[in-house]
């Protein structure tokens, strides 16, 4: 185990607290930069959805982790950022003014969704916000002169300084990932700072922050707008990652896997976020590997049973069949949040702390070390 | 004019008269006490001077300027801090940040100063520590700097509540209760550093008690209320023997 001896208020500050973290993010840094050139072309693009899903999942930690504001609606403000991007650059406005501008106006937009939120809480501004995410696929569905309808819109490939940057290349990665780096880098620097220290204290007692001098309803405004804003330049890759954009895409179904990617990666890290995208992007290719071969081996072990031929037949087809019901992945991502909810509350992220634990304290790891405990009755609260 | 008072301040919940026409004063320096039974409105007062509650009617002034109307979070950036009865810490994060809020009516950087971390955030948050480092030392809190609340004892909790409030560098502090849960000691504990507060750091302090030992020790002068009222108002010993004051406790 490695002690800190802390000499400067400077190793409170400090992002990376001990020089093993230099080692570690640098390796990975590593990793991730060499990739493009390593990796088969298909990994390469879910590394990219990877990226753009863990920033808009820290977006959304920064609203629902960390200042305790639950949204369904960051579909919504992604569609926002992408819509942006597609009709400004069909009046040729140049890459990193649309960008800018997306970004912007999604914050702009947040706010606004902000100020009614003020006065709602819980399964309420959940509510809130799912409707705000209907509103927001009907009008891009109806604002035909704008969105073009339901035909979606085609966007061409980024234009960076001249130069077209493919949606499949290197360099359209490293956008990406540049994104989620500075995402990251600017949330951690928001939480050493009074603001980010505001989002926690409502998060954990709004009557206390307010009697600290935190104007609540303000500091509320800002997280939807950081929020928003950050889920908007997502929405700009997004949509040249898929260069066409229509308003199914941006359904209550991707509102619901955004907050599995926070709630599985474990609800208060941002190590968690990334995580999460990763499951969320890796388990649509697994699922419909299970959806094609699951049913032949299935059919396989019964023949091996002695089900015969005409039996195995019948059982392929029946599971085949279950396999393509509707809605069977929306269910699958239903009991994944709810065995996550029930057994592992601090995610992903938290299994891998037992587990770090575990091989630092080894032999002497005890299991109860991460049992939750409620000694003291929480203080009743002033809502 | 006197430092703190309230005049004329009522609470009415319908027909239910929580504080009724209660006028009081706090001289700048001073510790004062509220006390009474138990729905006599004494926690319902702090609330409506930290704008928790909307009085019905009166007015409350600070320094010579009428805060009734002041917005919640602006009662703590005037230099009024308070703690509560039953703890309102943020539980899942540290001490240190808890006591780092307390901070928050000191600072002056803005959000884009803040996503890159300039210098002048940084020298903030330097200051902001070094702040708390001088609160942690006067109230002994040391072990607990890096401690989540949530695992933390119930008289340590009292303490950093004390704790936060104080980061706040507060010109008046309102205590509800200091020594609700406390055992003996830490009882006493708390009564050094209440007077601590006054004689060293020169704060002015308003404060809800029941524990009349704790009371008669620190208090330059007690209020005593009942339904709301204000039934006495004196030194602990005046007070204590005022014939109102113990028939409200005895019964009459």
């Amino acid at each position: 185990m490695r002690f800190l001896f802390k000499t400067d208020y400077e190793d409170d500050i400090k992002l990376f607290p001990h020089s093993g973290y230099f080692v570690s993010y640098g390796l990975l840094l590593a990793v991730l930069l060499i990739a493009p050139y390593v990796l088969s072309s298909y990994l390469m693009s879910q590394l990219v959805f990877v990226c753009i899903y863990a920033t808009v999942g820290v977006a959304l930690l920064i609203l629902t982790g960390f200042t305790g504001q639950a949204s369904l609606g960051h579909a919504a403000f992604l569609a926002i950022g992408a819509y942006t991007a597609a009709y400004l650059q069909k009046y040729g406005v140049p890459f990193p003014v649309y960008f800018l501008a997306a970004g912007l106006l999604t914050g702009l937009i947040g706010a606004l969704v902000g100020f009614p939120a003020l006065r709602l809480q819980g399964i309420y501004l959940v509510i809130a916000t799912i409707s705000f995410a209907f509103i927001v696929e009907e009008i891009l569905a109806r604002w035909e002169s704008v969105t073009n309808g339901n035909e979606g819109m085609r966007i061409k490939a980024v234009a960076l300084f001249g130069v077209t940057v493919s949606r499949d290349s290197p360099t359209f990665y490293f956008l990406c990932l540049a994104l989620l780096v500075l995402t990251i880098v600017g949330t951690l620097n928001l939480l050493r700072s009074p603001t980010g220290r505001a989002f926690v204290a409502i998060r954990d007692s709004e009557t206390a922050a307010r009697s600290m001098g935190v104007n609540v309803a303000l500091y509320k405004v800002k997280s939807f707008a950081i929020s928003a804003a950050i889920t908007g330049f997502a929405g700009v890759l997004f949509a040249h990652k898929l260069s066409f954009i229509s308003p199914e895409m941006f359904t209550l179904q991707l509102s619901i896997e955004f907050i599995i990617v926070i709630l599985i990666g474990g609800t208060f890290s941002l190590h968690g976020a990334v995580l999460g995208a990763i499951f969320i992007v890796m388990i649509d290719p697994f699922l419909t590997y299970l959806k094609d071969d699951m049913p032949g081996i299935i059919a396989g072990i019964a023949a091996m049973f002695g089900a015969g031929t005409q039996g195995a037949a019948n059982i392929q087809s029946k599971v085949a069949a279950f396999a393509s019901l509707n809605g069977l992945k929306g269910a699958i991502y239903g009991i994944i949040i709810v065995l996550f909810v029930l057994f592992e509350p601090l995610g992903l992220y938290g299994r891998w702390l037992k587990i770090k634990l575990f091989f630092q304290l080894f032999p002497l790891y005890k299991r109860a070390t991460f049992k939750r405990q409620k000694i003291y009755v929480k203080s009743e609260r002033n809502r | 004019m006197s430092y703190f008072r309230a005049e004329n301040l009522s609470l009415h919940f319908g027909g239910l008269k929580a504080v009724d026409a209660v006028s009081f004063a706090v001289e700048r320096g001073e510790i004062l006490s509220i006390i009474g039974p138990n729905g006599a409105g004494k926690s319902s007062i702090f609330n409506l001077i930290s704008r928790i509650y909307r009085p019905t009617s009166g007015r409350i002034f600070f320094e010579d300027q009428d805060i009734t109307e002041q917005p919640p979070y602006d009662i703590a950036r005037l230099g009024i801090a308070r703690t509560f009865q039953n703890i309102e810490l943020f539980e899942n994060a540290t001490v240190l940040s808890n006591l780092l809020v307390g901070r928050h009516r000191h600072s002056t950087t803005q959000l884009w100063q803040e996503l890159l971390f300039l210098p002048s955030v940084r020298a903030g948050e330097k200051l902001h520590r070094r702040r708390v480092e001088q609160v942690i030392e006067f109230l002994d809190l040391e072990p607990y700097r890096d401690k989540l609340i949530s695992g933390l004892p119930y008289g340590v909790r009292k303490v950093i509540e004390l704790a936060r409030a104080l980061c706040s560098e507060p010109k008046l502090i309102l205590l509800d209760e200091p020594s609700s849960g406390l055992n003996v000691e830490e009882t006493d504990g708390m009564s050094f550093w209440i007077r601590d507060l006054k004689n060293d750091l020169g704060v002015t302090v308003l404060m809800v008690e029941h524990d009349m030992s704790l009371v008669n020790r620190v208090s330059d002068r007690v209020i005593a209320l009942n339904y709301g009222r204000v039934l006495a108002t004196g030194s602990p010993a005046e007070v204590q023997q005022h014939p109102d004051v113990v028939a409200a406790y005895l019964g009459a």
